[in-house]
């Protein structure tokens, strides 16, 4: 498969000030890519970047194997083919939703404008509204006629800015996987920036957690839960608390909650202070074990319970267990621990 | 005024319904009062005057019409021009001066209609330093050259378009700004250059504010008495003059006045109606920073020089011959008289000010806290004014009054045989009350505005934590309002020192004000002793304009804001 997208070694700066500090990546024709990161972590004017809005003062973006940017060169945002949607939509309210949609369609003759716009009804199931004007849209349909007017005339990318953030929180998850089968049908890349880890895994097949204009890893989704590159990654990826363990061996650390194996891929010496992170799942609730810890915090999550913990020393983990068991706060519970491969950050 | 407000606020308890009712009839009351300017000009149709319509219509009516449509037309198309095209530019673009040209272009709204025009005369006419210069250099004499001449329809609506522009330009850069950069970014990743993106986006996106912006200018056009006066054009307002001091019906004028009235009934419902679009043209609560395109070469140029023309023709010309003719004059003209006159000036625009900044606040506590159709629809009336030329206002005025006069002077001189003749005309009462009527709509949408920013719920949460009435005025509302009490004040203030037809009608006899001394000083063609008041004129309405000003420069949203 070619590479649609990719970025070579991309810096930012506004003021003088780094918002984007050497940023580098490639995403395969066809894939969905997410940029991943608290708000003002820079994602938003990677994006942009690459959309062309920005200027690198360093670095470069090449899309389809043509350089579009670098510090001296910048192809100008309407003659990059990039379609992009906006976290408002940006429909224009003086247009109808065709109009709207044909709007970036000018290149398109007439016969072949109204074949693409039904293809787009279809694949969207707008025709209901198609004559309507935006302001009689709700949040879903108007999302779902820019993103309609953002690939009309198959854009080489797609960019997606947060795209479901004016969407109630219920429905976010099963839109964002509406959208992730449309552009597979269409067969279109995109790159989308959230900061909602959900919303990232329904939507994307990889995933760029961004933090201080640094990406910290580009990988798929069970690889940043489960193999997260940096302790940053590790904590704003899923639940979960480090404990602070020694290195005891070449697959063991030495930790409050006893000796953990598992493979540990950093060549760490013995007796390093390293932190372990440990899941709600890693904790398994299990009445016989002779470990036990007190609830001193627990949520209801349907299914099940997230228990805080208190180990003996006042530590505190987290614990995902089925909701039959109801136990009362203050309580102390067997739990076992159960981990399949250790993730260990040494501590500076 | 806090003590005003207190009294407001608490005048109407949440469970009275008799001061409920008291405070309601006194609102209703109150703007019926004040539209009587405009009932009684309506109402003249009911009075015939057969014989002068007759000559009206044979004569002038047709060339009024004529006239009024020319100006409009002219005006209207050239302050969309001199208003839209900066608005963008500075919006859009970095280009030398273009952080100073953003405020510099609103500085002609300091500057009368009259004075520019009286000002151009001065520079242009045959004795100015336009045409000297010319016939230095040439060795000409006067009459072998041509030379536009100022006063004209031409030249009245370039003085007018101006000091306009800046209405549009206002509305329509603040159209471009709150379009949301997004709009305009999708149009471009749509494959839309810059000049499609602004003739297919940004101009039909702000189209409903600009027409409202061109509205009002279409008003002050047909308001405009001093400049179409002094350039001896014929149209409605000076065509009212006319008809009731020349003609001596004063019916006729107020037929005129009523007719003149369909053209700005039409114009409101113009405003209305795009007000009610601009919500459907909403892009965005969202704002990211404008990226402004730094133009360089000749593209900087352009712009420049597209941004300094009408700042310099619309003031920095006018103002430096004016002061040039204030440092020649000043001994002559600056006496007692001239400082009374400032006085007089000050005292009356002030009395204004305040009167007009309490009527509305009486309005907008009225509006907040009591709800029906009724008051909406008083309210709504009182806030007409601003719409109705100082003239027709005048005329409107002097009918009541007038009747008014003549039945206290005729129950007196029935029961006590004694005349009181003309007891209200032509007093300060009357003048009051016309500045009332037509500038009350600057201070109440002001208030208003002020008014809307403390949120019902605000107060609840003041109640709930234990103030009374007046704590939460004194706490809550006092410290919000304070700043649009202050711009409401200033607005009036200004505004009634700048007017002039209705001053004119119906100030008191021997009684001067700055505005008025400018336009006989002007007529008497004394226009370098005209510049001493006129200057003043100016310096005075230049405040408001470098506050408005001034919040331009900081309220870019998305910019440097921080609210």
């Amino acid at each position: 498969m070619t590479t649609a997208l990719e970025l070579k070694n991309i810096s930012v700066a506004f003021d003088r000030l780094k918002i984007i500090d050497a940023i580098t990546f490639a995403l395969r024709e066809g894939d969905i890519g997410c940029l991943l990161g608290p708000s003002g972590c820079g994602k938003t004017t990677l994006l942009r970047t690459i959309a062309g809005f920005e200027t690198p003062f360093e670095g470069e973006v090449w899309i389809r194997g043509v350089r579009v940017s670098d510090n001296k060169h910048l192809v100008p945002v309407e003659q990059r083919q990039v379609g992009m949607v906006f976290q408002d939509y940006a429909l224009f309210p003086h247009m109808t939703v065709k109009q709207n949609i044909a709007f970036g369609l000018q290149d398109f003759k007439g016969h072949l404008r109204e074949v693409r716009i039904s293809e787009l009804v279809e694949l969207l199931e707008i025709g209901e509204f198609l004559h309507k004007y935006p302001h009689r849209l709700s949040g879903g349909q108007q999302q779902r006629v820019a993103l309609a007017r953002a690939i009309a005339s198959r854009p080489r990318i797609l960019l997606l800015d947060e795209p479901f953030a004016s969407m109630d929180i219920t429905l976010r998850e099963q839109l964002a996987k509406d959208v992730r089968n449309i552009l597979k049908q269409d067969g279109i890349t995109a790159v989308l920036v959230s900061h909602n880890q959900f919303e990232a895994f329904a939507m994307a097949d990889i995933v760029g957690v961004i933090n201080e204009g640094r990406l910290l890893q580009w990988d798929t989704a069970f690889n940043l839960y489960h193999r997260p590159a940096t302790s940053y990654v590790a904590d704003f990826i899923g639940e979960g608390v480090f404990l602070s363990g020694s290195v005891t061996g070449d697959r063991e650390v030495h930790t409050e909650l006893g000796v953990i194996t598992g493979a540990m891929p950093l060549g760490l010496e013995q007796g390093t202070t390293v932190a372990v992170l440990i899941r709600p799942d890693d904790i398994i609730h299990d009445d016989m074990s002779e470990l036990t810890a007190r609830v001193t915090d627990k949520a209801f999550r349907g299914a099940e319970f997230l228990y805080t913990l208190a180990l003996e020393n006042g530590t505190r983990v987290l614990s995902l267990v089925p909701s039959h068991h109801n136990h009362p706060v203050n309580e102390d519970i067997g739990i076992r621990l159960e981990i399949d491969h250790l993730v260990v950050f040494p501590v500076r | 005024m806090s003590a005003a407000v207190e009294m407001l606020f608490s005048a109407i308890p949440a469970h009275s319904n008799l001061a409920r009712h008291f405070y309601a009839s006194a609102l209703i009351f109150v703007s019926l009062i004040l539209a009587l300017p405009l009932f009684a000009v309506i109402s003249s149709f009911l009075i015939p005057a057969p014989d002068i319509w007759q000559h009206l219509l044979d004569t002038v009516l047709k060339e009024y019409i004529l006239n009024s449509l020319i100006l409009m037309l002219g005006v209207g198309s050239l302050t969309l021009v001199l208003g839209i095209v900066p608005a963008w530019l500075v919006t859009m673009c970095h280009f030398p001066l273009s952080r100073t040209l953003e405020w510099a272009l609103l500085l002609p709204l300091a500057i009368p209609a009259y004075i520019i025009a009286y000002t151009y005369t001065g520079i242009l006419d045959a004795s100015g330093p336009v045409q000297l210069f010319i016939r230095e250099l040439t060795g000409w004499q006067y009459g072998e050259y041509v030379f536009p001449e100022v006063r004209s329809i031409g030249g009245a609506i370039t003085m007018l378009s101006f000091v306009l522009y800046p209405y549009i330009y206002l509305i329509s850069r603040a159209a471009f700004i709150e379009q949301s950069i997004c709009a305009l970014e999708v149009a471009r990743t749509l494959g839309c250059g810059p000049y499609k993106t602004f003739f297919r986006v940004a101009l039909p996106l702000a189209r409903p504010a600009i027409i409202v912006g061109l509205s009002l200018v279409l008003m002050e056009t047909l308001a405009d008495y001093g400049t179409v006066q002094y350039f001896g054009i014929a149209t409605f307002t000076t065509g009212i003059f006319r008809t009731w001091f020349g003609l001596g019906s004063s019916a006729a004028a107020a037929q005129l006045s009523a007719l003149l009235m369909l053209f700005i009934v039409v114009l409101i419902y113009l405003e209305y109606w795009s007000r009610k679009q601009q919500r459907y043209y909403h892009t965005s609560n969202r704002y990211s920073s404008l990226t402004q395109k730094k133009l360089r070469g000749r593209y900087a140029y352009f712009a420049f020089i597209f941004c300094v023309l009408p700042v310099l023709m619309g003031f920095l010309i006018p103002v430096f011959f004016l002061i040039k003719w204030a440092l020649l004059t000043y001994q002559k003209v600056i006496n007692q008289q001239f400082i009374n006159l400032m006085l007089n000036s000050i005292v009356l625009a002030a009395c204004a000010a305040v009167v007009a900044t309490v009527l509305a606040l009486f309005m907008a506590y009225g509006k907040r806290r009591m709800s029906g159709p009724l008051i909406r629809i008083a309210v709504n009336l009182s806030g007409m004014g601003y719409a109705i030329p100082g003239t027709v206002i005048a005329v409107g005025v002097m009918l009541p009054f007038a009747w008014l006069d003549k039945l206290i002077d005729g129950f007196f001189r029935a029961h006590f045989d004694y005349s009181t003749g003309l007891l209200l005309s032509g007093t300060l009462v009357a003048l009051m009350f016309a500045y009332m009527a037509r500038f009350l709509a600057v201070s109440l949408k002001t208030v208003d505005a002020g008014l809307a920013k403390i949120k019902p719920s605000m107060d609840e949460a003041g109640r709930s934590i234990g103030l009374n009435a007046s704590a939460l005025v004194r706490k809550v509302h006092m410290p919000m309002m304070r700043g649009s009490l202050l711009t409401a004040v200033l607005l009036v203030f200004v505004d009634v020192l700048k007017e002039l037809p209705a001053t004119l009608i119906l100030r008191p006899f021997n009684f001067n004000t700055l505005a008025i001394r400018a336009y006989e000083l002007a007529n008497e063609e004394r226009l370098a002793d005209a510049a001493c008041p006129s200057l003043a004129i100016v310096l005075i309405a230049i405040i408001p304009v470098i506050y408005l000003s001034r919040s331009i420069s900081m309220s870019r949203p998305g910019h440097d804001y921080s609210p």
